[in-house]
């Protein structure tokens, strides 16, 4: 094996607690005014440009930037306390969550000094929704297979092709994309793809709606004819992104939306099976609160390693592996515990309701940010498989 | 007081426990490497192995040095657990040191030479005569056989009694567990202790099945570690289809399964240990600490062992091979100190008294 498998022992600091009561105060204030319903994911409007903007107003959108930018310089174990209060309380963050957490540091490392000015504060204010523009017709977990193309014109590229799957296209302003911009290498398939940063009011871009099985829309289709990005909208090194995703993953791979998707199942379980449950209800109710207790200190673990600098790429691959099958087995465990409650419980429409939706939307889970398939693939490379 | 009988070196000091661990592993390796003891079919190397823990201070660590030990800390001592686990240590170290704390907890001088601990299964309870003896049965202790001692957590009528009790002065049956260790019923009829003292505040029954729940644990998160280091290197060695197994796809997600699971047993045993080694008062916060610890590595002996063995195929089925000597004694350790079905009923009780509103809190608040 090439490396043991670390997971330092970290609990948050005592910073956390008094934010933490803030954040919790903030979100019973806007649940009082309606703004969304903690009993209800999926309904309602899940991209909320004007709670962004009082989320970033708080300070809790890019935590972890510098001031220069509109950031705040507050820890990774801040944000995951802000992370992991708003996915509890179902609070709609679809609208800032990507730029928070992925484009926003890939533009800090990779866009020009004016781009990271004028972009950054306005992702800070939640102004801004961002997209992740890799998957296509033809490539989904193999990113490298991209075909996409920019090609070079006079002071940019002019971008042709299409993305697909791509959440929250409809109502972005901006998209990282990965492009092709020289064919691949025999000495390297992963050589020749670029990112770019796209205005997606530029001509020459279209969206196309996508509608899930679960009904909700997301997913999108976005088409490229002739779209125009200039020479300082190019991220990094050109034909070299395939270098620049792997730090960004393990962010991605290992923070609390990895395994609390489906949490408030885990409440209405609780309710269901009332203060004296039997031994089968208590017993699967235990199981379900260890693997979460286990999964979130393993969570919290990633966050602080990666705030003192180490690279915890299999453990951050391993904590998503386990969260999301985990989040996607839920549904069905509670249903199975909740089978024998009797009709008449208090939250019995809530709880169906909850159950039918996180049903629906449980394949997503081990799909979406790296399949199973792929995550796996990553740990067996980090034992020395591959 | 028994202690300095023999010179001891304790390699166990305040130092960063990397030093302990170290030294540890070097004397198991030594004394009691799993390939070379799994070939022999007599008893002969327990000896100077267990003389050789016993110089370096290892059993007696959670002991303070007036009372005979190496006054270890908490955390010197289950990063030694670890490191037995990893060697699949097959002599009563883990019950020697949960001894020695149950009787410095409550001030009673630890005995040299192996011990155990009495009860060591939820639903077992000794009590405590007026006339200072004690009566009762205890079943599945570990190691009660080659015990001299057994440290006994005791109900009398005036609260919680931590005693010490010569092993020959009980009945001691037979039985082992599923790796052959000795597991065996204890019958306590008025039996007189060598030395007792009432426990302190807040040591009682349930903190003594946490603090040996968080030993097997972390015992099991680091046998799972060998196993998972013994699957790689056989599946990058071992030829069929004319490649290497580990080359084909379906073996890669196997392992990197059985990587997931034993990440989740070193997590959730490393924050359990951490818990007490901060805290040793067992409130609630060790409850959901150590109750998920065993559940979590109790499933991952369970899931792991599976996978290794299919990694494996018939070698590691056989007396010959060392793999089970790692998977069949995580899965014997899943009963002791109360099975992860008993947890999960108890920490799901708890759970569900505490109401849906106190749940969220109780997780973040770790």
């Amino acid at each position: 094996m090439s490396r043991k498998l670390q997971f330092d022992q970290i609990r948050l600091p005592p910073t956390c607690d008094a934010l933490r009561q803030e954040v919790r105060a903030f979100l019973a204030e806007e649940i009082a005014k309606g703004t969304f319903d903690p009993h209800r994911p999926g309904h309602g409007d899940s991209h909320d440009r004007a709670f962004s903007k009082r989320i970033g107003a708080k300070g809790w959108i890019g935590m972890t930037w510098p001031k220069e930018y509109g950031g705040h310089e507050r820890s990774f174990l801040e944000r995951y306390v802000v992370t992991e209060e708003f996915r509890v309380a179902n609070a709609p963050v679809r609208s800032h969550f990507v730029a928070d957490r992925q484009s926003g540091p890939i533009l800090l490392k990779y866009a020009p000094e004016h781009v990271k000015a004028d972009i950054l504060p306005r992702i800070c204010r939640g102004e801004l929704c961002f997209v992740i523009g890799m998957s296509e017709p033809g490539s989904g977990s193999d990113l490298f297979a991209a075909k996409t193309k920019a090609t070079k014109v006079d002071k940019g590229w002019r971008i042709n092709g299409s993305k697909i799957w791509t959440s929250n296209a409809n109502i972005a302003d901006y998209m990282i994309a990965l492009c092709r911009t020289s064919p691949p290498t025999n000495a390297n398939r992963r050589h020749g793809l670029t990112q770019f940063l796209l205005d997606m009011k530029t001509r020459g871009i279209k969206v196309n709606p996508i509608y899930q099985m679960s009904g909700q829309h997301d997913f999108n289709e976005v088409v490229f004819e002739d779209a125009f990005v200039s020479d300082d909208h190019v991220l990094g090194e050109i034909d070299g992104a395939w270098k620049q995703a792997t730090s960004e993953l393990a962010y991605e791979r290992s923070g609390p939306e990895r395994f609390l998707e489906t949490f408030y199942l885990m409440l209405e379980l609780v309710r269901a099976i009332g203060p004296e449950p039997d031994t089968r209800s208590a017993e699967g109710l235990g199981r379900l609160v260890a693997q979460l207790h286990t999964l979130r200190r393993m969570s919290v673990s990633v966050a602080g390693m990666l705030q003192a600098g180490k690279e915890p790429v299999v453990e951050a691959a391993i904590v998503k592996d386990l969260g999301t099958i985990w989040e996607q087995k839920l549904p069905n465990r509670v249903r199975e515990l909740t089978a024998f409650a009797p009709p008449e419980i208090a939250n019995r429409v809530t709880l169906d309701e909850q159950l039918a939706f996180a049903t629906t939307i449980a394949p997503k889970l081990t799909i979406q940010g790296g399949t199973t398939e792929i995550l796996r693939g990553i740990i067996a490379r980090g034992l020395g498989l591959r | 007081m028994v202690a300095g009988k023999r010179k001891k070196r304790p390699i166990v000091t305040n130092d960063s426990d990397h030093i302990v661990t170290e030294s540890a592993a070097r004397i198991f390796a030594d004394l009691a490497d799993p390939q070379t003891i799994n070939r022999l079919d007599d008893g002969a190397w327990r000896a100077p192995f267990w003389l050789a823990l016993a110089d370096a201070g290892l059993p007696l660590a959670w002991v303070p040095e007036q009372l005979g030990g190496a006054g270890a800390s908490l955390a010197d001592g289950f990063a030694v657990l670890g490191v037995a686990g990893r060697f699949a240590v097959a002599v009563p170290l883990a019950e020697t040191l949960l001894a020695g704390w149950l009787l410095t907890r409550a001030g009673v001088a630890a005995a040299d030479g192996p011990m155990t601990i009495a009860p060591s299964r939820p639903s077992d309870r000794i009590i405590f005569h007026a006339d200072g003896t004690l009566s009762g049965s205890a079943i599945g202790i570990p190691f009660a056989s080659e015990a001299q001692h057994i440290a006994v957590l005791v109900h009398g009528g005036e609260g919680i009694v931590v005693a010490l009790v010569a092993a020959s002065d009980c009945m001691v049956g037979e039985g082992q567990t599923l790796a052959g260790d000795p597991s065996n019923i204890v019958r306590f009829e008025r039996v007189k202790p060598l030395r007792y003292a009432r426990a302190p505040f807040g040591l009682d029954h349930t903190a003594l099945m946490l603090m040996g729940s968080v030993s097997r644990s972390v015992q099991t998160a680091g046998a799972l570690e060998s196993i998972l280091s013994l699957s790689v290197s056989y599946a990058n060695e071992r030829i069929a289809f004319e490649r290497p197994i580990g080359k084909f796809q379906a073996v890669q997600h196997n392992l990197a399964r059985l990587a997931g699971e034993t990440a989740a047993a070193l997590a959730v045993s490393g924050s359990a240990a951490n818990t007490i080694t901060q805290s040793d008062s067992f409130d609630e916060a060790a409850f959901l600490e150590g109750a998920s610890a065993k559940i979590r590595c109790a499933e991952a002996a369970t899931e792991g062992s599976a996978i290794a063995h299919q990694v494996f195929g018939a070698i590691g089925f056989t007396k010959e091979h060392v793999l089970h000597r790692f998977t069949l004694r995580t899965l014997a350790w899943r009963d002791d100190f109360g099975s992860e079905n008993y947890w999960a009923a108890e920490l799901g009780r708890r759970v569900a008294k505490g109401g849906a509103e106190e749940f969220w809190p109780m997780v973040a608040s770790r």
